[in-house]
């Protein structure tokens, strides 16, 4: 049983190092997506939020996790949206009216 | 049959996982950071649809409508808020991961408080989920400035603070140990209360640390909370929460590292030092700060080489890129070309001038990282600060400043320096800016909007 503990101390060693090489390299202009992206994906505790209120079986720990649901649903949502009109803007396929892209950048 | 189930809700977790870890990737480019989100949302869609059809999973009425509640006001909230209220919508929805950890770490406690390894990891992962929320709802009252953003400091600030997290570690222990839940209450209290405590000194110039920070926080709640789940009967949820939460608390804790050394400054020093509650005093200025009128601005700016424009939070609080956009274009159809130094902690989250500029409409070939440019101002005729203060403050060269090493934009090597700001007043670190009373300095006193508006009309006469 401690197993599954011990196995998945292992993955998120792992997974330690693939955030910190992933992102080593971030330029200054995309600090603001990286991190609301990453609050958007820590968004998954949602999926924590209903198995543990899935298998509540009383008053408190339904109401605890209908709690979790509710706050873990905010914040994949709202962590998605957010993100999504950031880089938005960030996008040259679609310049704005007024906007002339220009070629040399990255 | 239940067993196949469960390994097609396995194989999918893989597969979210997989999809995560490219998202991020992606997010290194501004050209592929889009997709790597649209990626990362369908992936994120199917992982929690599929756990509705975990095995031995019951309430559903609740669990949709608690999805339904969330999900719309989270997604309402995000859409109709302005784009200049992004950082204070960062802190909300990144405390609410936070809060929903710590819920998760408590509905494990009520269930499995017998399993000393669960609940030890759960405690762990209610500790700092609770500071998290909390400390995320205060950073995110300061920048929606329903909350003065400037450092609280309450007496006895270290010892109180110290106290509470001591004496709120201490009950989680004892519910441990004692197996008794009258211990969860002042728990979860106590930690609530210094997830408050620690964010009340923290100042307004300071809060891209925070944010990051507490965004790599929730990233590690939601980790542990993984971990306790993996040793209960839907195990498989757990691993997914572990390596998405890993992921985040690795990211996020680089970029706070990075945030705080664009500042020279530890993490710790930003929390804990109350930085920017006290003014700097006993140093007198040589010289005196110069006015100047938009009209003498704008004839100078006409006939420079090459103008550069340093913007900072007051450039976001008097929401002028629009004006900036407008003043840029019109430089340039002089034959005057634009650039934009952007300091890494100018504003209130990481690449929050970026962002600002780009909502303009500034195309980001035109925006400059500190290392690139610094070489550039000595070359520069007009160096055009615009409501930025301690980026460009020459006392981070100075012995002895509060601002000593920290990396500066050099905007006095240029010929001419004009800064835009609404008084005299200090920055943010109270410390005296140098730059103003230098001779090549001089200012143009106005809110920046007002101000840069004002430069817009001089240029069009001329």
């Amino acid at each position: 049983m401690a197993a599954d503990i011990w196995t998945a101390l292992f993955i998120a060693l792992l997974a330690i190092f693939v955030g910190y090489e992933v992102i080593s390299r971030v330029p200054v202009l995309l600090h603001t997506p990286l991190m609301s992206g990453s609050n958007f994906i820590h968004g998954i505790v949602l999926v924590g939020g209903i198995v543990a209120l899935g298998l509540a079986t009383n008053t408190a720990e339904e109401a605890i996790g209908f709690i979790a649901v509710v706050m873990g649903a905010m914040n994949v949502t709202g962590g998605y949206v957010v993100t999504e009109r950031i880089l938005a803007m960030f996008d040259r396929s679609k310049p704005k009216e007024g906007s002339k892209p220009k070629g040399g950048g990255p | 049959m239940s067993a196949y189930v469960s390994d097609a809700i396995n194989a999918i977790y893989v597969v979210a996982v997989l999809v995560f870890i490219l998202g991020l990737k992606a997010m290194s480019s501004p050209v592929t950071a889009r997709r790597g989100i649209r990626y990362a949302g369908v992936a994120m869609l199917i992982a929690v649809a599929v756990t509705f059809f975990s095995p031995g999973l019951s309430n559903f009425l609740l669990i949709i409508a608690g999805v339904a509640i969330g999900g719309l006001a989270g997604w309402y909230w995000a859409r109709v808020v302005k784009m200049t209220a992004m950082p204070q919508m960062v802190a909300m929805f990144n405390g609410m991961g936070g809060g929903a950890a710590a819920a998760i770490a408590a509905v494990e406690l009520l269930s499995t408080l017998g399993n000393q390894v669960t609940s030890s990891l759960s405690v762990a992962g209610a500790i700092i989920g609770s500071i998290s929320i909390a400390g995320s709802m205060i950073a995110f009252l300061k920048l929606q400035g329903w909350m003065p953003s400037k450092a609280i400091v309450l007496p006895a600030r270290q010892f109180v603070n110290t106290g509470v997290l001591v004496v709120g570690v201490a009950s989680g222990v004892l519910l441990l140990w004692t197996g008794s839940f009258f211990w969860m209450l002042p728990f979860f209290v106590l930690l609530l209360l210094y997830g408050i405590l620690l964010t009340l000194p923290i100042g307004g110039a300071d809060m891209p640390v925070v944010i990051a920070l507490f965004n790599a926080l929730t990233g590690v709640a939601v980790a542990l909370d993984g971990f306790a789940l993996v040793n209960g009967p839907l195990g498989d949820a757990g691993y997914a929460m572990v390596i998405a939460g890993t992921l985040v608390g690795a990211s996020g804790s680089l970029l706070t590292l990075l945030m705080a050394k664009a500042m020279n400054r530890s993490v710790g020093n930003v929390f804990f030092s109350a930085f920017g509650a006290t003014e700097e005093t006993g140093v007198t200025m040589a010289g005196s700060m110069k006015p100047i009128e938009a009209s003498d601005v704008a004839a100078m700016m006409e006939y420079a080489n090459q103008l550069i424009i340093v913007p900072g939070y007051g450039m976001a609080v008097a929401q002028a890129q629009g004006k900036v956009k407008e003043l840029a274009e019109l430089l340039e159809s002089k034959g005057v070309p634009v650039k934009f130094a952007i300091h890494p902690v100018a504003g209130r989250m990481p690449g929050h001038m970026n962002v600002l500029l780009a909502e303009a409409g500034i195309d980001y070939s035109k925006l400059f990282d500190r290392d690139e440019i610094n070489a550039e101002f000595p070359n520069t005729d007009v160096a055009l600060v615009i409501g930025a203060n301690d980026v460009v403050n020459p006392a981070a060269h100075r012995q002895g400043s509060p601002l000593f090493g920290m990396p500066i934009l050099d905007v006095e090597g240029a010929k001419n320096v004009i800064v835009i700001k609404r008084g005299q007043g200090k920055g943010f670190a109270g410390v005296e800016n140098d730059l103003f009373y230098r001779d090549n300095c001089h200012m143009l006193y106005g809110d920046a909007q007002a101000a840069v508006g004002k430069l817009v009309a001089a240029l069009k006469q001329s």
